[in-house]
């Protein structure tokens, strides 16, 4: 507890510090039978995924563990404002963990288990869950201190540019947030609302596999979900979202 | 920098399948020779920019294109850009926008490959549109005359 209130100090608002803008959700640029749509959770699809999510963690697993065994039925022992808070630095590995890493962490350490391969169907519906849990609870992602290095490296990433149309991410996401790109309203490309349930795809959509989709949309290669570019991108882009409230499963076109 | 010569791209490519790059020629911020020395259609330039997968300038710019809905609006209008730039200067803004400003979001449909970073396998080496495809988009938007939309 006393971590937390220290990381809670220490992590800082850096969109508006570096843009002069705030954050803005995703869901506020959507349309209001969209947004009503996210906010019931009886029409909204993304909630098949949480209840998956829900099986896998009070699933007794093939070791005779469940994730509800440490942390509660429905997680009640959960740390709510933690869940709103990674990527954590994890001084063990000196690297910052995301919420998949952690999952596969407690897995290897406390369920005596194998570790799921990155964004696969569990480790999705386990986030997918975990972060509706925490739905409502404040980003609040640390920037400094150990996790410098790795919030400078993925702003890098946002500024660079990749493929053969040459865009990088701050070019969509901040220089012209609010234009139209044909049909499609640019947002602020923010993660509060990840994992979500996209509709033109009928499919709940990692993090990790959004970034994959706009690399892919301007003909880059992509990198693999789990990899240090993607995380230190998640850091990044995380905490440019700082103040802005978990709204998982969002709805996306 | 008037009068001043810029030469640019490298000529044959170290990436197989795609032709190799034809060199141009930037002068006053302005591309006066058609590339290859090829003639453009404007009927073809018009599909051109209505394609998805080609041009797409529809993306980003409003155009006269009125079967085609929802035009984009991160760079300019494009009505009447035939009465407010020469040929040579829409030939250099296709090409390679960044000559002009190196913050552009604006594609170089026409850039020299060797620039590119962590291009999907099947566009390595290749430019977005061919020489052709650029003309025929010179010789649509010359015709566009008038005020702005
Ligand atoms: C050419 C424009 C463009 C570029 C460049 C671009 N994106 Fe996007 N991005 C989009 C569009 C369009 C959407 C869909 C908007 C929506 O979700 O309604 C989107 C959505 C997103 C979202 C989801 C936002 C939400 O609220 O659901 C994230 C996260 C994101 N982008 C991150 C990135 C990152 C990281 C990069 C660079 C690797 C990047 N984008 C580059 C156009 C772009
Ligand atoms: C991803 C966005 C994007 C796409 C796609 C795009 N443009 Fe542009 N374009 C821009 C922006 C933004 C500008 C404004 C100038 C700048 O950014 O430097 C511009 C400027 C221009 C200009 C100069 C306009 C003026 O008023 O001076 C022309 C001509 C032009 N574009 C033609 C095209 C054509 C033709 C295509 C398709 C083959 C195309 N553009 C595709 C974003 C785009």
């Amino acid at each position: 507890m006393k971590a937390l209130s220290c990381l809670l100090l220490l992590c800082s608002f850096p969109l508006l510090a570096e843009t002069g803008f705030q954050p803005v959700s995703g869901s506020e640029y959507l349309s209001p039978q969209m947004r009503e749509m996210q906010e019931d959770d009886f029409a909204n699809p993304g909630m098949e995924t949480v209840d998956y999510g829900r099986e896998l963690f009070h699933r007794v697993d093939e070791e005779g563990h469940r994730c509800a065994e440490c942390h509660g039925e429905e997680g009640r022992g959960l740390n709510l404002a933690r869940i709103a808070s990674y990527p954590i630095y994890d001084p063990e590995q000196e690297r910052p963990i995301t919420l998949q890493d952690q999952v596969n962490i407690c897995r290897e350490e406390r369920m005596d288990n194998f570790p799921l391969v990155y964004d696969c169907k569990e480790l999705v519906g386990l986030e997918t869950y975990l972060k509706y849990l925490a739905r409502g609870q404040v980003i609040a992602v640390q920037t400094d201190g150990p996790m410098k290095p790795f919030y400078e490296e993925g702003k890098r990433l946002y500024h660079q540019r990749f493929g053969q149309m040459e865009m990088a991410c701050f070019l969509c996401h901040d220089q012209h947030r609010g234009a139209w790109l044909r049909g499609q309203r640019l947002n602020q490309g923010q993660s509060n609302g990840f994992p979500v349930y996209r509709l033109s795809t009928s499919r709940i959509t990692s993090l990790h596999r959004r970034f994959s989709e706009c690399l892919a949309s301007f003909r880059a290669e992509p990198f693999l979900p789990g990899s240090d570019e993607y995380i230190n991108l998640e850091v990044y882009v995380n905490a440019r979202g700082n103040g802005l409230k978990i709204e998982t499963p969002a709805i996306r076109d | 920098m008037r009068s001043f010569l810029l030469l640019l791209g490298m000529g044959g490519l170290a990436h197989g399948g795609a032709d190799a790059y034809l060199d141009w020629e930037m002068r006053d911020y302005a591309i006066e020779q058609p590339l290859g020395g090829l003639k453009g259609d404007a009927a073809r330039g018009r599909a051109i920019a209505r394609d998805r997968s080609r041009g797409n300038c529809l993306a980003c710019h409003r155009m006269p294109i009125p079967e085609e809905e929802f035009h984009g609006t991160l760079g300019p209008s494009l009505h009447g850009i035939g009465s407010r730039l020469t040929e040579g200067q829409i030939r250099l803004r296709i090409v390679d926008q960044k000559q002009l400003n190196p913050m552009t979001i604006m594609p170089g449909f026409y850039r020299n490959p060797r620039y590119f970073n962590r291009v999907a396998d099947e566009y390595e080496g290749r430019t977005i549109l061919t020489p052709q495809e650029v003309e025929d988009l010179v010789a649509y938007l010359v015709t566009l005359k008038g005020g702005k939309e």
